[in-house]
Formats: structure tokens, C-alpha cells, sequence
């Protein structure tokens, strides 16, 4: 029965999302513990295993393009989900990919010690890697009711990013020989600013598969509308 | 008439049709947009090809057979027009192609001639034109004498449409017109439809999704009753109907969860 | 699932091993008998045909073929006149059975439907003309015959004439030309019509630009079967044309045809080579007739179906 075999192959693309999604997951939360706690053979495997990531993604998108193939017509809510799975697949492997680069300052920065203790880029990971999980369980479970409550916590994640820019530009005022490594830890916090926007669009597609409408979030109102 | 700024070629007005003490059809409510390709689907039985014959009152053959409600062509009551009147308005391709044991040239001046045309230049213009309107001047040019029946299934379907063009209707019908065809007859016939659609208010009925996502511009989604009437569900701008239906039985037939 | 199917696989399988020579032998004797069946049916029917061709060669003739019979016992004198008569008979029987046959085949088939629907007295009416079509169809020829006698010769005054035998011939053919015509116009496909009617013709346009030519083989055989008909028969001829051997000038004269010739040489003069001179000759013209009938046919067929001759 086509009905079935598409119910089936949906399961799995589902389940192997959620694979990608703890990969990617463990990747930034390891980079970020590297980073803090200089560790520099973790933030190498951490750098290493982008590869896994980047495998992993296409073998996802391959899998969603032969289903769209091979279980014709697909139409309405399944052509929006296979479309959205797509989407966050490319998503999570460029969340993937903020993880390398912050293993990548932890190579670099490893062999001296931080110009500050860091405290909120861990904060940061931290919430920004709840908020990836709860979004991404959205997702697959394409619970509309979570996914719309995720967005709004990008703010605490800006508030906090707002703070580590202004506390280095402050020590690199104070100090202009940490410039360089104050930078790379801005480049840090930035790439976990981005990761958070990135959960963001995931629970966008999220409403888009359950309403048919493609709505942006928008961090005035606090509430998805649609774009202009 | 006009709504939402599209013309509107076809009303239907609650709309019931009985074979007998059977109904068939219940409540239809619809407009054909006029030049655009609309499309019906729906399971088997729900009473799509009934709905189309009204359009051209190939009911009317069938015995015992009843109908309530209006159906009007930019405002004339179809069924007060008189009939053949009405069918040389009103065209019909079938599901299978059905062109008569004459040659090419007699199957595509039937219409023209039974309608009294008797000038024989003017004759050979029209079957000309549509033939090659019906993309299939190419291929039988050269033996416009050759019997009808001696085509390919897929050319015999172009033959079809060509008779019915050269009686200049202004509406065409087709009853799944591709279905008894091979994949590449069927693609050629969906790009004659898109042309032909530019000049004429083309209704299909179709039980190919994938067909009537490809080759219309709207669709009107059938289902069946439990007393086994057909009743409309859904009508639309088709992207929306395959992308995001309004209705969950639209959403549930169209991903084939039934039918 | 796979399980069962080997094992429905092999069950098979093993059968085959059984049961496939046997089946053979089986089919092969059974061809074997139809094949003995149907040589010996041809056979018989050569016989007769051989039979009749050699002992009636004796006596053809450019002189019997131009001459008409001299009449009495002796039965001297050729056949000329017969044939013409036949000839005169087939065409006069058609010209009276073929339209009215046809005819009335269209009402049944086209028209009867509907009207059947509207009143209950046009369906008992429609069902009495089917039923006597039936029956009429099985009639023997000589109560045609008798009935023609009656009618025509005698109430009618028409007298032994061309005219008489015509009008019962066509009493006889009629239920067969209906019937034939009947089963070629419901062998026209249902889909003709639609797509004549969906093209803005009318009923009648229909009935004559497509379902007609498209039924015309099946209609032309079952005229062709009526002529094989008449040129066959003896007993209401016997009883309605007379049986004079001179040569008709008009409907109202006497006749003979060749078979009427045949038996009344048989059975009034000593001249049974003569008869059976006739009956070669009557054969060759049946044979030629089919031979015609074949020839016609498959050129329709070719045509419509669309070959190209």
C-alpha cells in the first residue's frame, strides 16, 4: 500500500532527524566545554567529527529526495513535511558547522589561558541547546503549541550575547594585546547567537507543515507573522 | 459574469440529479471559470463523469433520469437551450477515443457538415485548423483519407479532440482523457489541453491526481455520501488544493488515505 | 506469505509431471475427432456438389444455356428463360423486403426504446412485432406460399405473375433481414452515438452518417443470405409464379426460376439430365454468389477497420 510505505519512510527520515539532531547537539555542547575548559584533544574531535555531521546530512537529504520520488503523488501536508525536513536538515547541519568553528577558536585559543573566565558563552550553549532539543521534538512530533513557544527565547540568548560583546569590547579597551583572542571568543558567542536564529527557522517550518503558512517570527511582537 | 474578477463561464445552482429514485448528484454549487482548466476528482461513484455529461446533457440519452436545480451558460438555462444547440457548444472528448470507421477528413467535418456547412472550401479550412490545433496536422497531412481507425491510440485521441474543435464550441468536456493512453500521449495530450485552454473553458474529470495537479487550474474535489449521492467537498485554485487543502477530506483523499 | 507460495510452487510443480502427457493425449484426440467430424461434413457436401457438376455437364451447352424450355413431357429445350426470371424475382423481392426490412430493424433498435417508455400501448405493440418477428422467422416457406396464393393470386387478382412470387418471397425474407439488420445495428458501438450526438447532430444524422455505414456489412450479408434464399427456393414459387417457361415481359407475367425448373423437370418430364443441368448451373451461380458475398465483405471490413486495400 503507498499509504503505508510513505507512513514508513516518513518514520524514519523522522527518526534519523532526531539522530542528526544529538549529534549536533553533543557537538556544540562538547565544543563549548572544550573551549572552557581548554581541552584541546576534545575540541579536535569535536573539529573531526563535522565530517560525521556533513555525512550524516546528506544521507538525510538523499533519503527525503528518493522518497519524494518513489512514493508519487506526494501532495499537501507530506509535500510540506518532506520539503521541511529538507530544510531542517540543512539547519541542523549548519548548526553542525557553528560547533566546528567554536572547536576551531578552541584549537586556537587553547595554549593560553581565557582572557575572562567564561561564564555566559557556556550559559548561552546551554540554553541554546534546549532550545534546539525542544525544537527539534516540535518538529517530529509537529506539536504547533511548543514550536510557537521556542522563538521568544532567543532573546535571552541576545541578552546574554549583548553582555559578552560589551564585557570583551570593554577588555579589549582596557587591554589591546587580547584583541586577537577576545575576537575569536566573540566570534564564539556570535556563532551561538546564530545557532539560536537557526532554532528559530526550524520552528517556523514547523508551523508551516501543521497551518500551510510560512510565517516569520517576529522578535517585536513576540508572535509569528506572515513575511512582508 | 464576473467574481473575484475571474469570468465565470458555467454556473451551477444546487444542483441535483436522480437516476430514477437514486441520487447521484446532491447541492452542487460551482462555477467554471471561463478559459481556465478545471478540473473534478474524487473516488470512484461519487458521480464526477454524471456531473460532467450534464454540461452537455449526454443525460438526457440515458431513461428515468431527473434533474433539480439550475445550470446556466453565461445566463442561459442549459436544459430550456435546445440541445444540439447546446452540444455544438459544448464539446466532449471521451475516455476512450471513438472516431467513427471514416477517413481523417470525414471524421473531422462530421460536426461542421451535420451542422449544414456544405461549402467545401470552407470545410477544408476548418478541418485544417483543427487538426492542426490538435497538434496532429504533422503526422496525417499527407492521407487525409485514410481511415480514423487506423491511428495510433494516442493519435486517435488527438483525431477526437480535433472533431470536436471544428465545431467551434466554446467549451470542451473530457471524461478522463488521457486514461486509456501510454505516459507520453498522456504528457502531450496535458500540453494541448494548456494551449487549447487560452481559447476555450476546458472541464476535466480525471482520477489521476498527479494529472490534474500537472494540467489544471482549478479543481473541484467529489466524495460520496454514505446514501451514495455525490456531493462537492471542495472547490479551488488547484495549487492550493494539492499544497494546502482547506478541507481535511480533501487533505485525506488526496494523500491517499482513501479512495 | 512466501511460504505459502513455495509451497503452492511445488504442489504444482509435481502435477506438471503428471498430468502434462496425459492432458496431451487427451487434446490431441479430441482434435483428432473434430478434425474426422468436420472432413467428413465437407466431404458429404463435395459429393454432392461433384455429383450434381458431373451428371449435369453432360448436358451444358452453350445451346441449353440459350434456349427455353419447350414445355411438356419430353422436357426438350434449354433453360434460358430461368435465368433472367430468377434474376427479375431477386431484384423485385428485394426491392419490396430490403427497405421495409431495414426499415423496421432502425424502429426497433433506435426508436422502439424510447417509445416504450412513454406508453404502455406502444410496449405490448413492440413486444407483439418482436414475438411475430420471431415466429415468422421459422415459418416453412410453403405456407408463404399458400398465404401468397391466397392473397395475392386470388384475393388480390394479381394472378400467377412475377409480381405474386415477389411479394410472398419478401414476406419470407423479411423476418430474416430484420433480424439480420437488427443484430448489425446493435453490434454499431454505444460510443458511435455518443460522439455523433456530442459532435451536435441530431438523431437521424446519426442513424444515417454513422451507425448505417457502420452496420452496413452486417446489413449486406443478411440481404446477400435473403438472395441465396429465394434463388434456393421452390415451394412458394411453386404456388405463386406460375411456372411458365416463356420469357417475362413485366411483373405481371408468369415465370420460372431455376430451381422451380429443376423440380418440374423432375417431377413432370423424363428429363432428369436436364434437371440436373439446371441444378450444375444453380449451383455454379450460388457458389459465385458467396464467392461475391466473400469478396464484398472483406473489402467493408477492410475499409472500416481501416487497412488500407
Amino acid at each position: 500500500m503507498a499509504r503505508e510505505t510513505l507512513d514508513k519512510k516518513i518514520h524514519i527520515i523522522l527518526d534519523q532527524i532526531l539522530v542528526l539532531d544529538s549529534m549536533v547537539e553533543d557537538a556544540i555542547i562538547n565544543s563549548v566545554d572544550a573551549l572552557k575548559r581548554r581541552d584541546l584533544d576534545m575540541s579536535k574531535r569535536v573539529y573531526a567529527g563535522d565530517c560525521d555531521i556533513n555525512k550524516k546530512r546528506f544521507d538525510l537529504e538523499n533519503e527525503i529526495i528518493v522518497t519524494i520520488a518513489t512514493t508519487q503523488p506526494v501532495m499537501a501536508t507530506d509535500l510540506r513535511l518532506l520539503a521541511s525536513c529538507m530544510d531542517v536538515v540543512g539547519e541542523l547541519e549548519r548548526i553542525g558547522d557553528y560547533a566546528k568553528g567554536i572547536a576551531n577558536i578552541g584549537i586556537k585559543t587553547s595554549d593560553e589561558p581565557p582572557v575572562k573566565p567564561l561564564i555566559d558563552i557556556p550559559r548561552m550553549a546551554e540554553i541554546a541547546v534546549d532550545m534546539l532539543h525542544r525544537a527539534v521534538g516540535a518538529f517530529v512530533a509537529r506539536d504547533l503549541e511548543i514550536a510557537r513557544a521556542i522563538p521568544s527565547e532567543d532573546d535571552k540568548v541576545d541578552a546574554l550575547y549583548n553582555q559578552v560583546y560589551r564585557d570583551l569590547v570593554k577588555l579589549m579597551i582596557q587591554n589591546p594585546e587580547i584583541i586577537d583572542r577576545a575576537n575569536y571568543l566573540m566570534w564564539a558567542a556570535h556563532n551561538l547567537e546564530r545557532m539560536a536564529d537557526r532554532v528559530t527557522n526550524i520552528c517556523e517550518r514547523t508551523a508551516y507543515i501543521v497551518t500551510g503558512q510560512l510565517l516569520e517570527y517576529s522578535s517585536s511582537d513576540d508572535e509569528m507573522i506572515a513575511p512582508e | 459574469m464576473n467574481q473575484n474578477g475571474k469570468e465565470i463561464k458555467i454556473n451551477v445552482k444546487d444542483f441535483n440529479f436522480y437516476y430514477g429514485k437514486f441520487q447521484a448528484l446532491r447541492d452542487i454549487n460551482m462555477d467554471i471559470p471561463k478559459n481556465k482548466i478545471t478540473s473534478i476528482i474524487g473516488p470512484s461513484g461519487c458521480g464526477k463523469s454524471t456531473f460532467l455529461r450534464s454540461f452537455n446533457r449526454m443525460n438526457d440519452l440515458i431513461p428515468n433520469v431527473n434533474v433539480k436545480g439550475e445550470v446556466t451558460m453565461e445566463s442561459e438555462n442549459i436544459f430550456e437551450m435546445d440541445v444540439v444547440a447546446l452540444r455544438q457548444r459544448v464539446g466532449m472528448v471521451f475516455q476512450r477515443p471513438n472516431p467513427f470507421p471514416k477517413s481523417i477528413f470525414d471524421n473531422v467535418a462530421y460536426g461542421p457538415r451535420a451542422a449544414g456547412l456544405r461549402d467545401k472550401t470552407v470545410v477544408e479550412e476548418l478541418v485544417e485548423r483543427s487538426l492542426k490545433q490538435a497538434a496532429i496536422w504533422d503526422e496525417v497531412k499527407d492521407d487525409l483519407n485514410k481511415s480514423g481507425l487506423a491511428l495510433s491510440g494516442g493519435q486517435q485521441q488527438r483525431l477526437c479532440i480535433a472533431r470536436a474543435l471544428a465545431v467551434e464550441p466554446e467549451v470542451i468536456l473530457m471524461d478522463e482523457p488521457a486514461s486509456a493512453l501510454d505516459p507520453i500521449s498522456t504528457l502531450r495530450i496535458e500540453e494541448l489541453i494548456r494551449i487549447l485552454a487560452e481559447n476555450y473553458t476546458i472541464v476535466i474529470v480525471t482520477h489521476n491526481m498527479q494529472q490534474a495537479a500537472r494540467a489544471s487550474d482549478y479543481s473541484a474535489f467529489f466524495n460520496m455520501a454514505e446514501d451514495r449521492a455525490g456531493y462537492l467537498v471542495e472547490f479551488g485554485e488547484t495549487v492550493k488544493i494539492f499544497t494546502n487543502p482547506t478541507n481535511q477530506l480533501t487533505e485525506d483523499y488526496i494523500t491517499g488515505r482513501f479512495g | 506469505m512466501s511460504a505459502n507460495i513455495t509451497t503452492v510452487n511445488r504442489s504444482i510443480a509435481s502435477l506438471q509431471n503428471n498430468n502434462m502427457s496425459t492432458r496431451k493425449i487427451i487434446q490431441k484426440i479430441a482434435f483428432g475427432i473434430m478434425w474426422i467430424f468436420a472432413a467428413l461434413a465437407i466431404a458429404m457436401l463435395l459429393w454432392i456438389i461433384i455429383y450434381v457438376l458431373i451428371n449435369g455437364a453432360q448436358v451444358i451447352n452453350l445451346e441449353f444455356l440459350t434456349t427455353r424450355p419447350r414445355g411438356g413431357v419430353s422436357g426438350e429445350g434449354g433453360m434460358s428463360t430461368t435465368i433472367p426470371t430468377t434474376l427479375y424475382l431477386v431484384v423485385s423481392t428485394l426491392a419490396l423486403a430490403a427497405p421495409l426490412g431495414i426499415g423496421a430493424a432502425i424502429y426497433l433498435v433506435e426508436y422502439a426504446g424510447e417509445v416504450e417508455k412513454e406508453s404502455r400501448a406502444a410496449r405490448i405493440l413492440i413486444r407483439v412485432a418482436r414475438t411475430g418477428i420471431e415466429i415468422l422467422a421459422g415459418v416453412p416457406s410453403i405456407i408463404f406460399g399458400l398465404f401468397g396464393f391466397t392473397l395475392f393470386v386470388s384475393i388480390m387478382k394479381l394472378g400467377f405473375s412475377l409480381l405474386s412470387g415477389g411479394l410472398a418471397a419478401a414476406c419470407l425474407i423479411l423476418p430474416v433481414i430484420i433480424r439480420t439488420t437488427e443484430e448489425a445495428l446493435l453490434s454499431v458501438p454505444m460510443s458511435y452515438r455518443e460522439g455523433s450526438l456530442a459532435l451536435g447532430a441530431n438523431k437521424w444524422q446519426t442513424i444515417t452518417s454513422v451507425i448505417l455505414p457502420a452496420a452496413s456489412p452486417g446489413i449486406v450479408t443478411g440481404i446477400v443470405l435473403s438472395v441465396g434464399r429465394i434463388i434456393a427456393e421452390t415451394a412458394i414459387f411453386w404456388v405463386t409464379i406460375g411456372g411458365s417457361y416463356r420469357m417475362p415481359e413485366n411483373l405481371a407475367s408468369a415465370g420460372r426460376t431455376m430451381s422451380l425448373h429443376v423440380f418440374m423437370l423432375a417431377t413432370e418430364t423424363r428429363a432428369f439430365d436436364k434437371a440436373m443441368g439446371t441444378s450444375a448451373i444453380l449451383i455454379i451461380v450460388i457458389v459465385l454468389l458467396n464467392l461475391v458475398i466473400n469478396f464484398i465483405s472483406s473489402r467493408f471490413e477492410a475499409k472500416f477497420m481501416g487497412k488500407k486495400v
